[in-house]
């Protein structure tokens, strides 16, 4: 009998972490992940060129290919190089509303436009991804320009480590904002992966 | 009382001539140096420089080579940022002066983020180099609903309407306005700009604005060309 077909994940490396435990976690051994760098997000006028070249760099492996990103501030860009080469992606416009569900996402924009959101990959690298990425390490005054407008913290979690709650009140009380904390687990993304793995998948997770 | 003389490594900038002066503070902006862009501010007024004319030889310039950068990937946004707050400080010395001036503005715009987005860092950066380039601005801020926009529509009798978005769940909003003021009759009144990262200029067509804009600098552009095309239509309507 002939081996399954392998099967590609393109994902955004902000998601690596997750999706390498629902991998473990259901058995999805005949998907292969490759990741592209989380930074891109700090110019997401980049992604869709940097996923379409993953795409033709490793389509001649594979079957079928998913991208696990949303639409993460392309503005329609990503899905218009998506269309062309045929491959779907995670629904919805960023990983805050996947994992949290757009409606529960809306309900928390609707409730507080001024809301800043970390999932627990935003929050493990918050130093080197907000912080040093955005020059308030070297330039604290830079920190009232980029949050002034924030009212609070949302901290969509999804398997926190035992101190992930002590470190968001640390974010919270560092950017001066009030602290809300929202375990969503992976949400769309394990559904999403899922579906594309042709498997079931375990949705709940521990808290 | 005799001004301190630079200690040693420090640079004064009153030693250097007209040309090198306007190359230095082009760097000092470059490289987001508040204090030394005001001094230098200072240093042209002095020598009678006029204050339409430093704003547009050192400060405008200045940010105009830093946005090109930015858009070449060079710089990146904390640099930009630092780079706008020297530009302001140096356009806080110019304003009363220009204000004394008496000089016209060469056209108005009403800026604000759409209700439910309150990222500013674009749309502060469209309304100092709008300011920069003769534009009277009146800033509504962020999260502005299609009342606030109308009332300052109303209010001020602006050229431009322009608006703002950071987030894809925000930008559609920018289409509710407008609808608004076609519904109103309004729409050929003023010339609607938008702008923010998730935007592009299919978007700005599909929703009915006027022009997309990339950034500040295209912002300027953008209105300075349709502004003199308006003007230049009702001259030959008459």
């Amino acid at each position: 009998m002939d081996a399954p077909a392998r099967k590609l994940v393109i994902a955004c490396g902000a998601l690596a972490h997750e999706i390498a435990a629902l991998r473990q976690a259901n058995g999805w051994s005949t998907l292969d992940v490759v990741c592209l760098s989380p930074e891109l997000h700090n110019r997401p006028e980049k992604i869709a060129g940097a996923v379409r070249e993953k795409i033709h760099e490793r389509r001649k492996d594979y079957s079928e290919i998913f991208v696990a990103y949303a639409d993460c501030g392309t503005g329609g860009a990503l899905d218009k190089v998506l269309a062309e080469e045929g491959v779907e992606r995670i629904a919805g416009a960023h990983c805050y509303e996947f994992f949290a569900t757009p409606a529960a996402f809306a309900a928390l924009a609707d409730a507080e436009p001024g809301t800043f959101y970390l999932t627990d990959f935003l929050l493990r690298h918050f130093d080197r991804l907000v912080i040093r990425a955005l020059g308030i390490d070297r330039h604290p005054e830079l920190q009232k320009t980029y949050f002034g407008n924030y009212r609070r913290l949302v901290y969509l979690s999804q398997a926190p480590k035992p101190d992930a709650e002590a470190r968001a009140r640390a974010v919270a009380e560092r950017l001066g904002l009030e602290l809300v904390i929202r375990h969503t687990g992976y949400g769309g993304l394990g559904s999403s992966l899922a579906n594309f793995a042709g498997r079931p998948w375990m949705p709940s997770w521990p808290a | 009382m005799p001004e301190a003389a630079p200690s040693e490594g420090e640079f004064d900038l009153r030693s250097l001539a007209d040309a090198e002066l306007i190359e230095q503070v082009h760097d000092d902006m470059y490289n987001g140096l508040k204090a030394e862009v005001e001094e230098a501010t200072h240093i042209f007024l002095e020598r009678g420089w006029k204050p339409d004319k430093v704003l547009n030889d050192a400060l405008v310039e200045g940010m105009r080579i830093v946005g090109i950068d930015f858009r070449d990937g060079i710089l990146f946004v904390p640099e930009v940022l630092l780079a706008a707050n020297a530009m302001k400080g140096g356009m806080a010395i110019l304003r009363p002066l220009l204000a004394e001036t008496g000089a016209e503005p060469i056209g108005k715009i009403v800026i604000g983020t759409v209700k439910g987005d309150i990222h500013d860092i674009g749309k502060n950066l469209v309304g100092m180099m709008m300011e920069g380039a003769g534009f009277e601005v009146i800033d509504l801020g962020i999260n502005n609903p299609v009342e606030k926009y109308l009332a300052a529509l109303e209010q001020h009798q602006p050229d431009f309407l322009g608006m703002s978005a950071l987030l894809t769940t925000t930008m559609p909003y920018m289409k509710v306005v407008i609808d608004t003021l076609k519904d109103k009759n309004l729409r050929d009144k003023y010339i609607v700009l938008v702008g923010g990262a998730p935007l592009n200029e299919e978007f700005g067509k599909a929703i009915g604005a006027d022009a997309y804009c990339r950034d500040a600098a295209i912002a300027v552009e953008t209105a300075k060309r349709l502004l003199s095309e308006r003007r230049g239509a009702l001259a030959r309507a008459h």
